[in-house]
């Protein structure tokens, strides 16, 4: 049987507001444990909550971003259950009435298609606290720096079909909140974490399957991993008669492999009612349209521009988007050296594998925009050729200087001095007479053209690299030509 | 309306209140008594009236985005059944 | 000096005919001299207090004295006060001394008030004649083995019996108005919103406010003078200008427009009561009012609308008690749940684990609807009548309570009947408006309270109603019998 699968993913932002969503408790990162926590985010007796404006401002400005109805009204709900880490016993959340409606994004995928997902809808909530498993003579720690830190869930449609559209979109998700600056979106930090939901349904058929929903996936490889893992093993599941079972489950990255959480002894019961602490929030046209003016320039518009603005093809936009940082690099790179198609091949093949290997983001990146620019032109000025370019390349990467300072102390300067190649030339063509015959001898044109080549090889290799090609190949035709 | 002892046992395990068997069964009649006067509502007519959350017809108003908050852990702590090194302690935790 | 009443302790004070410290020293030895008889504190601040007596008679000699500087009075003890035992009346905060204050306590402080101590209250603030406090019951001090009312059964019976000029109480469903009527005191709820709930421990926060006890209607402006004001820690405080309410006290009542609700004179309430709150409002068209019945057409309902959204609020405000940041924790929990199970059942008294569990089932997956959204329709259908009854008259009047204060253990075993001792008082929380309760007759030999209902924000008349009333009746000055 042919299967489809169906995915829907649940994007939690840490807003990056200076302080908490409903106290005036820091929010920065690596605080000794409680420091900041408030008697608020502690939930003392008598504490109230008060509505921190720049949370609603990035819920707004990312509604706009995705072209969400941002609600003139919204309500705060509470969400109630017992945990370590949630000190309130309730959660102050947005059930009923989310702060940012329905809104879109597209995805461009490697086949070089692009596809809208939806957005249910984004609401804001307060982040819990964390336990520490260090023993504590068998007790776990509690703390709550990070309770109360401004969340932003952004609950997609069931729009995905595959684990690298779901890839895709969280990497739009994240480049659209870090081109906002409204969260670092560092997941390996939690500032963004994303629980997947996962059904498979016979192609074809319109109801869903019953879906799972996989916590903890807390990287966009992960993200692609989890959900193939989770639709095999569903896949499976049901074609050996089974039924999937509507549960939360972990994926365990160590196994690739997903388990089942333990299931409580009764279910579950939010009982979600209106906060009566907090009233409801009214937004107007004119709050709403100041942000919108002053939204910065985000991942399509950019990815249109740089088509119409450097010529690149959408498939080469693309990736260059991904992230602000990278963006800005490109645009260095290809203003520059004049040249954008070869900013954007260096940066998605060169420093992309460098990068990838190395483990590195583009703000760490040991090669600057400038630096490259500049090896760009030497190589459209002629000075290197493109083969020797790349083992400049590295050589900036591992910090040994400036371009031209390595093109000059590693003498790699190309060679377009006639005189000189033309003296390789005679040297090579003496020192292989027999390859010159089987050249001169041989009929078919494509094979002579064959021949030919071999022969700039050797050309090329005695001047280690350095000589111009195109000279090469006339001063090698030439002489060729005149011995015939 | 009465309610049932399974339904008083899931209510208290939502509420994390622990019940004696003797305190369930005085509850089922005290809980159906309230329930059964609460049931009055039932009888009113509230067709097209929106639920009335809040007495005042008011809205939030917006803190501005500022730590105002300094480090009082000490003083917080201090009236905390059981902390170690800056933590709350509880029960081991099993995720 | 006792037998003062705020004002004249106030003017005393100002004429230097006593000192704060000579006050307190006195008020202290009362209260160690007799409320073994009522057990009106839970909690007597004798070194606090002294320091805070010294304090203001300094700030007097520097001419920084208010009206409240030097005034000693008591809190209910559930207002947060720094670094004193705070106990909401529980088993659950016997040992809590908050490392906080109320805003009301605040102000209070910072007025130069003379905090003497905690009053007594039903645990959590639940019950109509505290009786369920941990720390026992409270005796009326107009008879052995009566209830004073509740929830602020200590405030008022501590002002009942001349312990302390004034007490600040809460009022969620009539806790400060029926134990005003059965202590034959002037007891004051504004409106919602009027003075700031933060640092005040949650009941249910839609219909908590704080208010008064007093001895009469120009103290009960005096103290609200200083209570009363927005306070941006509370996201439902209401940011409006605080009237000078002692300026408008002497104001003139003709063409007064008051309303009696045919429905508050039904069954429930007795001939003899009716007959007294009826001679009290004849007082009113002596001086100058009219007076029309108008009805309340939905008033049946408040108890039962009451019962959904109070304890609904509270299920969810009273999670936060769990054994772990502060209060009652049990002995070697097992697990998480163990703690929490035990530290609750053990922490919480028997009304207050029934309104939580009654809050609960009301929140519950298939009641929600049926229970909570259904209250809170009929909530604004009592509010519309409210709107529409102050269309045509400027404050409605009626009785407090059912009946004078009974005899304890007469309503310990019978909840329903226990809870229609605020028939009368629950609506004005519903709708938010302000309310109060003046000595308005006897029966009995008991005092009985007339109720005073405001539009909203109206405190201002209904002072200056109550004070006329006071100033041509002397229900007011009936001493209790029991009192000292």
């Amino acid at each position: 049987m042919q299967w489809e699968t169906v995915i829907g993913l649940e994007v939690h932002v840490q807003l990056a507001t200076q302080s908490k969503i409903f106290s005036g408790a820091s929010t920065a990162f690596g605080a000794e444990p409680n420091a900041q926590a408030s008697a608020v985010d502690l939930a003392m007796p008598g504490m109230l909550p008060v509505l921190n404006e720049g949370a609603v401002r990035m819920a707004v400005q990312f509604g706009l971003a995705v072209n969400a109805n941002i609600a003139h009204r919204s309500v705060f709900d509470r969400k109630n259950y017992f945990y370590a880490d949630l000190p309130k016993g309730y959660q102050i959340s947005q059930m009923y009435h989310p702060i940012v409606g329905k809104g879109e994004v597209s995805v461009n995928l490697s086949d070089g298609s692009e596809r809208t997902i939806g957005i249910e809808h984004a609401h804001l909530e307060e982040d819990a606290g964390k336990s520490l498993h260090e023993d504590f003579q068998g007790q776990s720690g509690i703390d709550l720096n990070r309770a109360g830190t401004p969340l932003l869930e952004i609950v997609s449609e069931p729009d995905m079909r595959s684990a690298e559209e779901a890839a895709a979109y969280l990497r739009k998700i994240h480049a659209i909140v870090t081109y906002l600056g409204i969260s670092d979106g560092d997941m390996s930090q939690g500032s963004m974490r994303c629980d997947c939901n996962v059904s498979v349904r016979p192609k074809g058929q319109t109801e869903f399957g019953t879906r799972s929903e996989i916590k903890n996936v807390n990287s966009f490889r992960f993200v692609e991993k989890a959900i193939n893992t989770e639709v095999e093993r569903q896949i499976e599941l049901i074609e050996d008669g089974g039924e999937v079972q509507q549960e939360t489950r972990l994926y365990d990255a160590d196994r690739d492999e997903t388990r089942s959480m333990r299931t409580k002894e009764f279910a579950n019961d939010y009982r979600y009612f209106p906060d009566p602490d907090l009233l409801p929030v009214e937004i107007d046209d004119t709050y709403i349209n100041a942000i919108r003016d002053g939204l910065p320039e985000l991942p399509d518009a950019k990815q249109a521009r740089f088509v119409t603005e450097y010529g690149l093809n959408a498939d080469e936009a693309a990736p260059l988007v991904q992230s602000q940082a990278l963006a800005d690099y490109f645009e260095q790179v290809a203003r520059g050296s004049g040249d954008a198609r070869q900013a954007a091949n260096w940066i998605m093949g060169e420093l992309a594998r460098l990068m990838n290997q190395n483990e590195v983001e583009i703000q760490d990146c040991p090669v600057n925009a400038g630096d490259l620019a500049t090896l760009i032109l030497r190589v459209q000025d002629g000075t290197i050729s493109g083969k020797l370019a790349k083992q400049v390349f590295e050589a900036l990467w591992n910090g040994e200087g400036s371009p031209d300072d390595i093109i000059e102390q590693q003498g790699l300067k190309q060679v377009s001095d006639s005189g000189e190649i033309e003296a390789l030339v005679d040297q090579v063509l003496a020192d292989n007479q027999a390859m010159v015959d089987d050249y001169l001898s041989e009929e078919v044109a494509k094979k002579q053209k064959k021949k030919f080549n071999a022969l700039v090889g050797q050309v090329m290799k005695a001047s280690q690299g350095k000589a111009n090609p195109a000279q090469v190949n006339d001063i090698l035709q030439q002489k060729l030509t005149s011995s015939d | 309306m009465s309610i049932s002892r399974d339904k008083i046992e899931q209510v208290a395990w939502l509420a994390r209140i622990r019940l004696e068997d003797s305190e369930k069964e005085a509850l089922e009649g005290k809980l159906s008594d309230i329930l059964g006067m609460v049931d009055q509502l039932q009888a009113s007519d509230t067709d097209g009236i929106t639920p009335m959350a809040h007495p005042l017809d008011a809205t939030q108003r917006l803190r501005p985005d500022e730590v105002t908050e300094t480090n009082k852990r000490e003083r917080f702590q201090a009236v905390a059944p059981e902390t170690q090194d800056g933590l709350y302690l509880v029960p081991r935790v099993v995720e | 000096m006792h037998t003062s009443t705020l004002s004249e302790l106030a003017r005393a004070l100002e004429a230097g005919e006593t000192t704060s410290e000579a006050l307190t020293r006195e008020t202290l030895e009362r209260i160690r001299a007799h409320d073994g008889r009522y057990n009106s504190f839970i909690t007597v601040a004798e070194e606090r207090a002294l320091e805070q007596a010294r304090a203001a008679d300094q700030a007097r000699t520097e001419g920084r004295a208010g009206p409240l500087t030097g005034i000693p009075f008591a809190h209910k003890d559930i207002f947060c006060t720094e670094d004193l035992l705070t106990t909401c009346g529980s088993r659950m905060l016997e040992n809590f001394a908050p490392p906080y204050n109320s805003t009301v306590a605040q102000k209070l402080d910072d007025a130069g008030a003379v905090c003497v101590g905690k009053a007594n209250m039903d645990e959590f603030a639940m019950g109509s004649s505290n009786e369920t406090s941990y720390f026992g019951p409270v005796t009326n001090p107009w008879g052995d083995g009566l209830v004073p009312g509740g929830s602020s059964g200590g405030s008022a019976a501590a002002v009942a019996a001349r312990l302390v000029p004034a007490a600040t109480a809460t009022d969620t469903g009539g806790s400060i108005r029926q134990p005003a009527a059965l202590c034959g005191l002037t007891g004051l709820k504004p409106t919602y919103g009027r003075i700031s709930r933060y640092g005040i421990i949650a009941f249910a926060s839609s219909l908590d406010q704080a208010g008064t006890l007093t001895r009469d209607a120009r103290d009960a402006a005096l103290m609200l003078n200083t209570m009363a004001g927005f306070d941006p820690k509370d996201s439902t405080s209401l940011d409006r200008e605080v009237p000078d309410y002692c300026a408008s006290l002497d104001n003139d009542l003709s063409g007064l427009r008051i309303g009696l609700p045919k429905e508050y004179f039904s069954d429930e309430l007795s001939p003899e009561m009716a007959e007294q709150v009826r001679n009290a409002v004849r007082e009113y068209e002596n001086l100058g009012a009219t007076v029309k019945e108008i009805s309340l057409p939905h008033s049946h309902l408040a108890v039962a609308a009451y019962y959904v959204i109070a304890p609904a609020e509270a299920s969810a405000n009273l999670s936060r008690f769990d054994g772990v940041r502060y209060g009652h924790r049990c002995e070697n929990p097992q697990d998480l749940n163990d703690l929490y199970l035990r530290s609750r059942s053990e922490g919480f008294g028997e009304e207050v684990k029934r309104r939580i569990l009654v809050g609960t089932y009301a929140l519950s997956a298939g009641f929600f609807d049926a229970y909570y959204l259904k209250a809170q329709k009929v909530r604004r259908l009592i509010q519309q009548d409210f709107t529409d009854a102050f269309n045509e008259v400027d404050l409605i009047m009626g009785p407090t309570s059912p009946s004078p204060a009974f005899a304890q253990g007469d309503k310990t075993d019978d909840p329903i009947n226990m809870y229609l001792e605020d028939v009368f008082t629950i609506a004005s929380n519903l709708a938010g408006l302000p309310a109060m309760s003046i000595p308005g007759g006897m029966v009995n030999n008991l005092p009985v309270g007339l109720q005073i209902i405001g539009n909203y924000f109206d405190e201002a008349r209904m002072l200056n109603a109550a004070h006329r009333f006071q100033q041509v009746t002397d229900w007011h000055q009936q001493v209790a019998p029991n009192g000292v």
